[in-house]
């Protein structure tokens, strides 16, 4: 249909060295076989998608491979993506029993990897579809954005027998599955092939189409049985401080999809410290990709506390044992550039009003990024923050037949909040329609048919 | 520390721990290392007309990612000359005087038994072992097993051996047949000193799922062998128990069966062997298991207070009853310790699919029997609706609780808790004395 998604090897982010690496068969058997095989288990609850872990977890213990990766992918499609990159440690190994009893959680984001892992290589070795997609139910759906909340809408209609077309700007699909994910945790090389693989189900990509005067969101609604909006955030907010335009002074996402996916993109012999501005996430990610590629003082400066930061502590504590440093309670001024042409960060502290200057030869703002969905969907229904209001469990948005997941509606969350949205929005649209769906998970935890 | 030198009806060791017959104990040097890695005892190879054994010869049943729970083997008796094993023999008794070395036997003849039993205790053997109990190969030669299973053979050939014989004779059994009672009392008729068993049980182990060709693969085919291992315990502790139990049966037991620890072997001690025989955990792990075969023994002896392993022989034997003399109002329900609960609903699902429907959870739609309790004395002919319990605002959610009026005391939740102490059974009080079902009959209750 269209061509395989690749890329050049060239990338700063392919010296990162993978934190959790594929386990061995042997290693996946015995963490198998830890686990408890708890009924009504709260891992499962813990999942965003609610995958049946303790049954695909069984299925790896028994030899089922291509079970226990359709058990996952029936409910999560992107299995392959948020094996990596989920925060377990928050999500379902943070909730295992084994926390309780003092042992160490099930390591259940590798034994998905594992699973996974070995069924699309038996896939590919026997040449059998895991998944036998429906037949055509005459139905056809525009996403817009290839990113992971409507690959997961996508891949689930297609496998429903619904005629499915994405639309996305950039050249490559994947979204911040390619562009935005630590490399020690998922390389972009990975998504794209989990893309790839999807694609065989029947995704039809169009990469490089924006929204906008050729093609309106009207104009899909027309001539599409329903719409998914899965467009993310757009670019790095910055402050509003004096000086925020100097050269040297970045958007984290954009860093970052610079180290993951810009050929011979590299650090300067001489970048010797970095400073970060903003306390979540997207924060510590950067903070650790240029600890790690070597940047010797990388500190991150927030405005509140360490106990209110929406970081994740397993993350910042991650970080800390590469060297990074956390400044609380630092409000950003102004930026000016030094005489030696290097920044100067002014801050204020947040309850002294001490005023303090950070010496940085790289300013990164990780403060948020821009909603635009307003922007591109006339009379949409968007809350306070510029996320798309959709009904809770449908994900329909105030515009009928469009639907809506992923960072557009939460302001930034995880991809396997994103997956959860784009599935439960392709449900609803097939039981919409009067159909039932035999390829996707009902809802959270139901496995009951096929 | 415990005294644990052992006295098998004229066979002494330093300790009960001997090595089965088997591969441990297939020629002298390997039971000279074994002796220096402190076993009491072993039973060597079984000597015969010598075979010619075949390749592949064991398989495994592997469970939850633990190797070799069972065992099975499609080995036959010695397949060295007679000669290199009675000089061995020779050589391990010169050097090992005071270890214990009983010499496995089996022939078809008179003559031949004759033969065999002179040449073994010419080389120095303290006992002889027959085997009438090997289930695989030998058994459709007329020996083994198949010895083990007519009583009249059996004890027709004891009583020849103890024509013979100048040394004490333990006859082992072999646990494929009816009941094993039979064999054992026809052992005592012929005469022997002692009895060992279990030796395996006729099995087919598995099949390999890629070629179908059951396990292990000679050459594309396979036949039936004997298992062992842990696996197959509570069958040698029935057998055991059951011999222990017989009056008759007045010669001392030698334990085989899935022993690996020193709680299995203090186990068969208990339920009246007198000395304990070891191969497949050995073959798994080596002679050095006896270290701590030895240690905890003797750590376990010292705890309890009893100055010899004589002491525990057979104490637990005696709390063995038929089942229509077990008090019929005795009852336990479980406690589940809400601090220590980890909420893996594991008991809840066990008692509602497998059990009697009496553990409840208040996470969820709870699937339990919710109506008056009547132990299923009512028929109960479609699902009921769950219950969505609500909250007891004092423990968590996700502690289930138990009806006791309905629980029948039958130990499965306590079973499956993977939580050291969380569900404990504990004893009802009641003031009806006791009544055994055999008790209920002769009043006429039934």
């Amino acid at each position: 249909m269209n061509r395989d998604y690749s890329l050049n090897d060239n990338r700063l982010e392919t010296r990162l060295e993978d934190a959790k690496p594929l386990y061995s068969e042997s290693e996946a058997k015995i963490e198998a076989n830890r686990c408890l095989y708890c009924f009504d288990a709260p891992c499962i609850k813990a999942c965003p998608t609610g995958i049946d872990i303790p049954a695909f977890i069984r299925k790896i213990a028994s030899g089922n491979i291509r079970g226990s990766a359709k058990t996952i992918f029936r409910s999560n499609i992107l299995g392959a993506s948020t094996a990596r990159v989920c925060p377990v440690e928050e999500l379902c190994s943070g909730a295992c029993v084994y926390n309780d009893l003092d042992h160490k959680p099930i390591q259940i984001g590798r034994l998905q990897r594992f699973a996974v892992h070995q069924a699309l290589a038996l896939e590919r070795e026997h040449g059998r579809p895991l998944f036998t997609v429906a037949p055509p139910v005459h139905k056809k759906v525009a996403l817009i954005g290839a990113g992971p909340a409507s690959l997961s809408c996508g891949a689930y209609l297609a496998l429903e027998g619904v005629a499915t077309i994405l639309y996305e700007k950039s050249d490559l699909p994947g979204g911040l599955n390619v562009t935005g994910i630590a490399p020690y945790k998922f390389m972009a090389e990975d998504a794209l092939n989990e893309v790839n693989w999807l694609k065989k189900y029947g995704l039809d990509i169009r990469t490089g189409v924006e929204i906008g005067d050729e093609l309106t969101v009207s104009d899909l609604l027309k001539e599409n049985d329903a719409v998914f909006l899965g467009i993310g955030l757009g670019q790095d907010t910055f402050p509003g401080i004096p000086g925020e335009d100097l050269e040297h002074v970045f958007g984290a996402t954009a860093l970052i999809r610079r180290i993951k996916e810009d050929p011979g993109f590299e650090l300067p012999d001489d970048l010797h410290k970095v400073v970060i501005v903003g306390g979540g996430n997207t924060a510590i990610d950067i903070a650790r990709e240029l600890a790690l590629l070597g940047v010797p003082e990388v500190d991150i400066v927030y405005r509140r506390t360490e106990a209110v930061m929406p970081g994740y502590r397993h993350e910042l504590n991650h970080a800390r044992e590469e060297g990074v440093r956390l400044l609380e309670k630092q409000t950003p001024v102004r930026i000016e550039k030094a005489a030696d042409g290097t920044l100067d960060l002014f801050t204020e502290h947040t309850d002294t009003k001490e005023s303090t200057v950070h010496h940085a030869d790289w300013i990164v703002m990780a403060i948020g990024q821009k909603k635009f969905a307003a922007d591109i969907v006339p009379g949409l229904d968007v809350d306070e923050k510029g996320r798309v209001v959709v009904d809770e469990t449908t994900r329909r948005t105030s515009v009928p037949n469009l639907y809506a997941g992923g960072d557009c509606i939460n302001g930034g969350k995880e991809v396997v909040n994103a997956v959860a949205d784009g599935r439960e929005a392709a449900y609803a649209m097939i039981k919409s329609w009067g159909l039932q769906p035999v390829n996707t998970a009902e809802k959270p935890g139901s496995n009951s048919h096929g | 520390m415990a005294d644990l030198a052992t006295n098998f009806n004229g066979i002494q060791s330093p300790n009960p721990f001997w090595l089965a017959s088997g591969p441990p104990t297939n020629c002298g040097e390997q039971v000279m290392r074994a002796f220096d890695a402190g076993w009491g005892g072993a039973v060597w190879k079984t000597l015969g007309v010598p075979v010619v054994n075949v390749s592949s010869r064991l398989a495994a049943v592997d469970y939850s990612g633990n190797k070799m729970s069972g065992l099975n083997n499609i080995e036959l008796i010695t397949d060295r000359p007679l000669e290199a094993n009675f000089k061995e023999i020779y050589a391990v008794k010169k050097r090992y005087p005071n270890h214990a070395v009983i010499v496995s036997l089996m022939m078809e003849s008179k003559a031949e038994w004759k033969e065999i039993i002179q040449r073994a205790e010419d080389a120095g053997a303290d006992g002889l072992e027959l085997n009438f109990g090997c289930p695989h190969g030998m058994c459709e030669r007329g020996m083994g097993s198949s010895v083990g299973q007519e009583p009249k053979v059996l004890e027709l050939i004891t009583s020849w051996v103890m024509e013979y014989a100048t040394t004490p004779v333990l006859v082992k059994l072999t646990p494929n047949t009816g009941d094993i009672l039979v064999p054992g009392l026809a052992a005592v008729e012929g005469g022997a000193d002692g009895i060992s068993l279990i030796n395996t049980i006729k099995s087919v182990i598995g099949v390999d799922l890629n070629t179908l060709v059951p396990l292990p693969n000679v050459g594309g085919q396979s036949t039936n062998g004997g298992y062992c291992g842990p696996a197959v315990k509570p069958i040698a502790l029935y057998m055991l128990s059951a011999l222990a139990r017989e009056p008759k049966i007045n010669i001392p037991i030698s334990g085989i069966g899935g022993i690996a620890t020193w709680q299995d072997a203090a186990e068969f001690l208990a339920l009246g062997a007198t000395s304990i025989q070891v191969c497949t955990a050995v073959m798994h792990y080596g002679y050095r298991i006896v270290e701590d075969l030895i240690d905890g023994l003797s750590n376990y002896l010292d705890d309890q207070g009893m100055k010899s392993v004589t002491e525990l022989i057979g104490r637990a034997a005696r709390n063995i009853k038929d089942w229509g003399d077990l008090d019929l109002n005795y009852g336990v329900v479980p406690k589940i310790d809400a601090e220590t609960c980890i909420g893996c609903q594991l008991c809840y699902i066990a008692c509602l699919d497998g059990g009697h429907q009496c553990i409840h959870t208040r996470q969820n739609p709870c699937q339990a029997f919710h109506g008056e309790s009547d132990h299923g004395a009512n028929p109960r002919l479609e699902p009921a609706p769950p219950v969505m319990h609500k909250p007891d605002g004092k423990v968590h959610e996700n502690v289930p609780f138990i009806d006791e009026n309905e629980c029948v005391g039958c130990n499965l939740c306590s079973l499956v808790c993977p939580v050291p102490g969380c569900i404990t059974m504990v004893e009802i009080p009641h003031t009806r004395g006791k009544e055994s079902w055999n008790e209920r009959v002769a009043k006429g209750l039934g």
